[in-house]
């Protein structure tokens, strides 16, 4: 036959790799979730592509032993090109899935994380030579005029991510933000170990890739001073439990007494959410206030609107869980196809054992001719069985995009919940001022009824009036920054509408182009087999 | 040359044959059916026999047997028969579970065919009346033939004793602290034996795998079926151009996994199946070679007995002892079951000679049948796997735009 040279070496070689192939399987990195791990091992590459070029080579030297270039092949090339031509501009990697957004005109933002290092917390602690813990370098390359140069590295640890993440949830109330990776709380041995750090940077860099693609939130000063601030991080710390548990004791007993002298009630404080500790007894109104809303009696006067939301609201709920269960099926199906692949790869092997021991041990020509047989079956299925593995790392790179959506959805959910806790506070203000309002009525009945004026209850009276236009103030903060907040979602909404729409579509052309393609190229392998054995055939099976 | 076929019909082109129809017998295993009730039901064949040989009746019988007849005929055959490898039968199902699924039944009919196939393509088991009988009779004849066999009665008394004589020299060689070896040590026969043990291994192995990428198939399918059922609620949130497009690609999913159901079925009978056989021949082989060595050993041990025998005639002679007579009558007599023997011997070597190139050829030619099925069939699936996804594409375009 003509290329049987070709194939013989071909299948020594392809033996090697066949022995490192099964190799692979056997390491942790066949067994790792299968989401994660293709992506964790490519992104040490500064746009993180899967390698399709990579994938590429070995299909070429099938191709010159297979047919020429195909529909499949063809088709994948123009998809690949489509995901490579954004790359020149680099506003955003479709390949990583980040949200793709249109990108204004040339602007770029690109983040690599990478070299963890273990540092020493400098020991104003109590524990003696002070505590471990791991820097990351964060490379950006950006053109972005906010920034103070093009290219710029800083070192940055897990903790100044939490704040960035805490300060950007606390300026973009009713924003999409993308979630930041888990803290996962694991003892320090565990933290140094290299399977987590790889794990942690690739989640890292996953996180600020995604920030990065936000519109809004690229062009954040929060996120420019983690990017490029030298040394500490200039951001607000998220303070401990301790003192915000502290700071709210102090704060009560003003609070309860409502002795609200000289603006207590900061306007600013009220465009945020009760936080924990510091505003304990606003949590505690709140509460009350959401209470008193459920069980119906008083109809509060912000209405939250409507049937149109709560529909939106309804709807993206399904779409999360069917979206958890497509997720969850596309798990195992990836399993299952890497399965057959491995399976398909051991029975070539065990019939290259074959062809080996009929050839050695050959006393027939009808054992040599069995052997040759079985030998382009060995070929054929260890071809197969590698065609299969590149499947599901490209089925991988597609379908993980459900996965990310799971997390989107997340964050919609956080922006949704901003709006209610925003319109709670609403809420609370409305009902302190009507209660305020009765008690400024009930007063002025009762002095005026005493001829002269009450001096006491007069100066009540006053310092209601002053409450109740410090708290008219803070309503008036307060709906503005609900009206804000609604803005924010209406527009995230659409956005989000927007880039589901492109970014299913296309997963789903991806997905189903891999697997044509593939099944075209294994159907030509077997082809070739059977037109070889058609000879046993004549008895008509 | 005899050409050894392995589908329905036995024909042989007989050169001697004068008559104007070539001799011809042609047999069919079909149409299982579950007989009886609970512990005691069984599955039975139909077989059909069509043949113009003189010594059958008429043209065309059918009768009705089931697994444990086959069973007989093999053993049969196998105890008349030594020196030729008998086609191998299908393993007696362990699993209470699988005794009646329809796949299990199936392979079953599909080896019992080929089986009784294989004896009648062969020029010398054809001509066995035992095949004569299996084909023939009606079931009480048969019932009755088989329950010979079964448990002790299985052994002629012969065997018996012989078994009995192996034990007593077997004590006795290690009493007296030899084991003799007694088996054939020529380089060929010894490389046929090697290859034979190690060709087992091999094949059980891929065999192994070959029957778990059958349940990877079924595996795939369901998690695909899976999948779409999932894709298509996902959906149905939608009821736009991205809820048609799920819509679409979770019934494609369906009709894939479907595709990859038959195709398991396919392997297992086409490509699994024939190399289990192949195992089973080999194993076949091995049950030969211990036949083989069995007349060996009986061989050399009926030598020594006739040397101590000659020992002993010799020392009668020279003492004109009275023993004299009975021990030439005696060694005349194991003088005779020694060329018996030897002959015995000679024609297992001289057949397993023969067989063991029709099992190469034969072996070749059935391997290269499965693969050419295996190919065929993973080429079938492929191309209506990528066929069907691409269906797909102008609608997604359609979609997207």
């Amino acid at each position: 036959m003509m290329g049987y040279e070709n194939q013989e070496s071909h299948l020594y070689a392809s033996k090697e790799e066949m022995e490192s192939l099964v190799l692979d399987d056997d390491s942790p990195n066949g067994t790792a979730h299968p989401f994660s791990d293709p992506l964790s091992s490519s992104s040490s590459l500064p746009f993180a592509e899967i390698p399709t070029d990579q994938s590429q080579t070995p299909n070429s030297s099938f191709n010159s032993i297979l047919e020429p270039p195909s529909y499949a092949e063809a088709i994948f090339r123009s998809f690949d090109a489509d995901h490579s031509s954004p790359q020149l501009n680099g506003a955003h990697d479709h390949s990583i899935a980040s949200p793709s957004s249109p990108p204004s005109s040339d602007d770029f933002l690109t983040i690599t994380v990478s070299d963890p290092q273990k540092e020493q917390e400098l020991s104003n602690s109590l524990v003696p030579g002070g505590t471990a813990y791991v820097t990351y370098l964060i490379t950006t390359r950006t053109n972005l005029p906010e920034f103070d140069g093009t290219e710029f590295s800083v070192r940055r640890r897990f903790r100044d991510v939490v704040t960035l993440s805490d300060r950007l949830a606390e300026s973009y109330r009713g924003f999409f933000i993308p979630l930041r990776p888990d803290k996962s709380v694991v003892e320090s041995q565990v933290m140094q170990k290299q399977e987590f750090l790889e794990q942690r940077r690739a989640a890292l860099e996953k996180y600020l890739r995604r920030l990065a693609a936000h519109p809004v939130i690229r062009r954040s000063e929060e996120l420019r001073m983690f990017l490029e601030a030298n040394g500490k991080l200039p951001l607000v710390r998220t303070t401990d439990v301790a003192s915000r548990m502290l700071d709210g004791a102090v704060q009560l007993p003003k609070q309860i007494f409502g002795e609200t002298a000289g603006g207590m009630v900061d306007a600013n404080e009220v465009a945020q959410p009760a936080k924990g500790g510091r505003d304990l007894l606003r949590i505690f109104r709140e509460l009350k206030q959401s209470v008193s809303n459920d069980w119906g009696g008083v109809k509060p006067p912000v209405v939250e609107e409507d049937k149109e939301l709560v529909e939106k609201k309804q709807k993206l709920h399904d779409f999360e869980q069917q979206l958890s269960n497509v997720s969850q099926q596309a798990e195992a199906l990836v399993k299952a196809q890497q399965d057959i692949g491995e399976t398909m790869g051991q029975m070539g092997l065990a019939f290259v054992k074959l062809t080996k021991f009929e050839t050695e041990r050959a006393v027939y020509d009808s054992q040599r001719t069995r052997a040759a047989d079985m030998k382009n079956v060995a070929t054929a299925s260890v071809k197969a069985s590698r065609l299969y593995r590149e499947l599901n790392a490209q089925t991988v790179k597609h379908l993980d995009k459900l996965h990310e959506y799971l997390g989107v959805m997340l964050a919609v959910n956080n922006a949704f919940s901003d709006r209610s806790s925003a319109l709670l506070t609403v809420q609370t203000l409305l009902s302190e001022l009507s209660s305020l309002n009765s008690r400024i009525e009930k007063l002025e009945a009762a002095a005026s009824k005493i001829f002269g004026g009450d001096r006491s209850r007069i100066r009540k009276i006053e310092e209601l009036k002053e409450t109740h236009r410090v708290t008219e103030d803070a309503k008036s903060s307060a709906v503005k920054e609900y009206e804000r907040i609604k803005e924010n979602n209406k527009n995230e909404l659409e956005r989000f509408e927007k880039e589901r729409h492109d970014d299913f579509l296309g997963m789903l052309r991806g997905f189903i182009v891999n697997q044509a393609g593939y099944a075209e190229k294994m159907a030509n392998v077997w082809k070739t087999v059977a037109e070889e054995t058609s000879g046993y055939a004549k008895h008509g099976s | 040359m005899n050409t050894m076929q392995r589908s329905g019909s036995g024909s042989l082109q007989s050169p001697r044959s004068s008559s104007s129809q070539a001799p011809f017998l042609s047999v069919s295993v079909t149409d299982p059916a579950k007989m009886g009730n609970g512990v005691q039901a069984y599955i039975s064949y139909k077989v059909i026999t069509k043949t113009n040989l003189p010594e059958y009746q008429g043209n065309e019988k059918i009768v009705i047997r089931r697994y444990s007849d086959f069973v007989w005929l093999h053993d049969r055959l196998f105890e008349k028969y030594k020196g030729i490898f008998i086609p191998p039968l299908p393993e007696k199902s362990t699993v209470e579970k699988f005794r009646f699924s329809a796949e299990f039944i199936e392979m079953r009919r599909q080896a019992l065919d080929v089986f009784v196939n294989r004896i009648a393509s062969h020029h010398e088991l054809r001509q066995s009346d035992d095949l004569r009988i299996f084909l023939q009779a009606d079931e009480q004849t048969m019932d009755r033939a088989r329950f010979q066999e079964t448990g002790i009665f299985k052994k002629k008394p012969a065997d018996l004793i012989q078994i009995f004589k192996d034990v007593q020299s077997k004590v006795s060689d290690v009493v007296l602290g030899k084991e003799k070896p007694v088996e054939e040590s020529t380089p060929e026969y010894e490389k046929m034996k090697n290859y034979i043990f190690e060709l087992e291994d091999h094949l059980a192995e891929a065999q192994k795998h070959a029957y778990r990428l059958v349940k990877r198939h079924r595996e795939l399918g369901e998690s695909l079926s899976e999948f779409g059922k999932a894709v298509k609620l996902l959906g149905t949130c939608d009821d736009d151009a991205l809820g048609k497009a799920f819509s679409e690609l979770g019934a494609k999913s369906e009709i894939i996994s479907i595709k990859l159901q038959k195709e398991a079925h396919h392997l297992l009978m086409n490509f699994e199946e024939p190399l289990k056989d192949y195992v089973r021949a080999v194993q076949s082989i091995k049950a030969t070679i211990a036949e083989r060595a069995t007349a060996f050993k009986k061989q050399c041990e009926l030598a020594e007995t006739i040397k101590f025998k000659e020992i002993d005639l010799n020392k009668y002679r020279l003492t004109r002892s009275e023993k004299l007579a009975e021990a030439e009558r005696e060694y005349e007599m194991l003088k005779a079951e020694g060329e018996e023997t030897s002959r015995r011997f000679d024609m297992i070597v001289r057949l397993m000679n023969e067989e063991i190139a029709r099992f190469q050829e034969q072996k070749t030619s059935d391997m290269g049948l499965a693969f050419h099925e295996f190919a065929k069939g993973q080429a079938r699936l492929s191309n209506g796997i990528a066929d069907a996804w691409r269906s797909l594409l102008p609608k997604l375009e359609a979609h997207s735009s």
